[in-house]
């Protein structure tokens, strides 16, 4: 599904990404950790198309196509989907008629988009917020709740979430995992999600981890045994690791 | 006293303040133009045009409707016992309702109400008696056809004690030809009514828009009032006052203002918060394209204990020669009072566009996003199917900006 070869990205005339390879099937979860500012977010962003995101070199093919050349937009219509760390606030803009509009876009009728409204916003427990401007005055696990919603309702082929756990309580991970592991049943999707905490990696069934440091990936493997590592001796123990390699 | 008295004791006022300039916009030099009643005689033919300015010919959903072309009343009707809905000439034979006459604004306000007045031919005339309520809006349209022409309605509204009334104003012009549109309104609301004002202009790029509007507000009252200029205009000032003479009453004044093409707009509007406990907000959405220049002033004076104040001005840049300007003012005359504004100009954030695109939109799609979000205000007070029609107003705008 996503084949990345050598890739390296600028982003306000840094050099944040390093040359990273990393494959995603179908069907896979990816869970990509790593110590603040090690490019995890630019990756993702570079992956759908920001284009603050510059890439200096190498490849980045999504189902056969070399996505470097395009757009954002065009990069969602072959089936990108990123969920943001940091959703902006967009006074004026409630939250039920962007999923409608999204939903619509999807080319669902007006009476489909509305019954898929409701069913996800009563499973993410959303319906509260679906009168009010879209992230004017949520709480941190609400924003999260949202982002969440509105990345999968685009129905993507390649889920790209960032930190979609961060600040959100223990009861809504388990809502959140859920939505995720479900979504991810539905035939043949993929996933990155990038955690910081590893918490929902208690909720989500992932099929590889890897560690990002310095804009290089540094380690990959079993996902519940580097989750467990992390947590107990924290991304210190990765860099001490690294350099006992080298 | 009668008409005839009463225009006899205005007019030496009116005649010195002929030459005397607004305060604010373009100044201009009214011998351009013609004070005669026009030639329009219907408003066949413009049925689409009166549609996007909330006039529904077929009167579905009205309790009322009052329709003049250029100078001349060409239709009125009531369907409500207790509301009166007729042109200003035929009301002012009763000399009861001289009482309304000129008496909320000043003749000599400056030289588009003197000549208002001294031309003074036409205009609508509703009024809500004591204890009725009108729940469905009157609609009233003016027509501009005659190309030259001053237009110069003279529009009194009365809310009697304990009353409630709506009326939807759509004002347009049928040409590309130069005019001018003077619109004076008096608007008086008794103790304990409440009157929702909406007013949608579609102009034309060669015309002048002047209205003056004064609004008395009473006891326990409330005022609402909402603006909305969608097309190009040559020059459009306007700045709308009310007083809030009574205790406990409150006003709500609203604007969605785009300028287009070179336009040049002044829209303002000042709340007199003078009886104890009274309340207000004035709140305004400019966009700026193409090279129009939009100002939006907003003031509020606070003149009795107790009174609170809110503006919020908003402008949207979206051309590089296109000029906004904010103007939010506070005066507080007395300790007890409580006073706020906020005001912000800026353009699309890129951030947000970015995002938007991320969710599967089109550039296009995105920013008409944005705009329209920008554009939600509180259409606050509306009947539903009213304020359901002005969100559709806003969505169509929108997406064809």
């Amino acid at each position: 599904m996503l084949y990345l070869k050598g890739l390296v990205v600028e982003l306000g005339g840094k050099t944040v990404i390093k040359g990273v390879d990393l494959q995603v099937n179908r069907e896979e979860l990816a869970l990509l950790m790593g110590p603040n500012g090690s490019g995890k977010s630019t990756l993702l962003h570079a992956i759908v198309g920001d284009k603050r995101c510059r890439v200096v070199s190498g490849s980045l093919v999504f189902n056969g196509a070399e996505l470097t050349s395009l757009t954002m937009e065009e990069r969602v219509r072959l089936g990108l989907g990123l969920g943001f760390q940091f959703p902006p606030r967009l006074k004026g803009v409630r939250l039920r008629s962007l999923v409608l509009r999204i939903l619509e876009k999807k080319g669902l009728s007006k009476d489909e988009a509305e019954r898929v409204l409701e069913e996800y916003s009563r499973l993410l427990r959303l319906e509260g917020l679906l009168d009010k401007d879209f992230n004017v005055g949520f709480s941190g696990g609400e924003a999260k709740r949202a982002e969440l919603m509105l990345t999968l309702l685009q129905n993507p082929l390649l889920l790209l979430l960032d930190e979609p756990d961060s600040g959100v309580d223990v009861e809504n991970l388990a809502l959140m995992g859920s939505a995720i592991s479900r979504y991810l049943s539905s035939n043949g999707r993929a996933a990155i999600l990038i955690t910081h905490t590893g918490y929902i990696a208690r909720h989500v069934k992932a099929s590889e981890a890897h560690v990002m440091i310095d804009g290089r990936i540094v380690c990959s493997g079993d996902p519940e045994e580097m989750v467990s590592n992390i947590m107990e001796h924290g991304f210190e123990a990765c860099v001490n690791c690294r350099r006992a390699k080298r | 006293m009668n008409l005839e008295e009463a225009r006899r004791l205005l007019k030496p006022k009116a005649e010195k303040a002929l030459a005397k300039p607004a305060p604010y916009g373009l100044d201009l030099s009214l011998s351009s133009f013609n004070l005669g009643t026009g030639f329009g005689t219907g408003v066949e033919g413009s049925e689409k045009i009166l549609e996007s300015v909330g006039i529904d010919l077929n009167e579905r959903n009205r309790s009322g409707s009052y329709y003049q072309v250029d100078n001349k009343a060409v239709y009125s009707s009531t369907r409500q016992k207790g509301l009166t809905v007729k042109p200003l000439s035929q009301a002012l034979k009763n000399p009861e309702n001289l009482d309304y006459y000129w008496k909320a604004l000043p003749v000599d306000t400056d030289k588009y109400t003197a000549a208002a007045f001294l031309g003074e031919k036409e205009g609508y005339f509703i009024k809500v008696d004591d204890g009725v309520n009108v729940d469905t809006p009157v609609q009233a349209c003016l027509l501009l056809r005659t190309p030259g022409l001053i237009q110069a309605p003279h529009n009194i509204v009365v809310v009697g004690e304990n009353s409630r009334l709506h009326v939807i104003t759509g004002c347009a012009a049928m040409r590309e030809e130069a005019g001018l549109h003077i619109g004076v309104s008096e608007f008086y609301v008794k103790k304990g009514g409440t009157l929702t004002f909406t007013m949608i202009h579609s102009w034309g790029k060669a015309i002048h828009v002047r209205p003056r509007t004064v609004a008395h507000v009473g006891e326990n009252s409330v005022f609402i009032s909402h603006y909305i200029n969608t097309s190009q205009v040559s020059s459009l000032q306007t700045h709308p006052v009310a007083y809030l003479d009574g205790e406990g009453s409150r006003a709500y004044l609203s604007s969605i203002i785009i300028g287009r093409g070179a336009s040049k707009i002044d829209v303002g509007g000042t709340l007199e918060l003078d009886a104890p406990a009274c309340s207000g907000e004035i709140l305004s959405r400019t966009i700026g394209f193409d090279e129009s220049t939009v100002i939006a002033r907003a003031r509020v004076t606070g003149k009795a204990p107790g009174v609170r104040g809110h503006v919020e001005c908003r402008g949207l840049l979206l051309s590089n020669k296109s000029r906004i300007d904010a103007i939010p003012e506070l005066e507080a005359r007395v300790q007890d009072v409580q006073l706020t504004h906020e005001a912000a100009i800026g353009r699309i954030a890129e951030e947000e566009l970015l995002y938007l695109v991320a969710r599967g939109f089109t550039e296009e799609e995105a920013r008409s996003i944005i705009v329209r979000g920008f554009l939600s205000v509180e259409l606050t007070g509306l009947p539903e199917n009213l304020a359901k029609y002005l969100e559709g107003i806003l969505d169509s705008l929108a997406s064809s900006l």
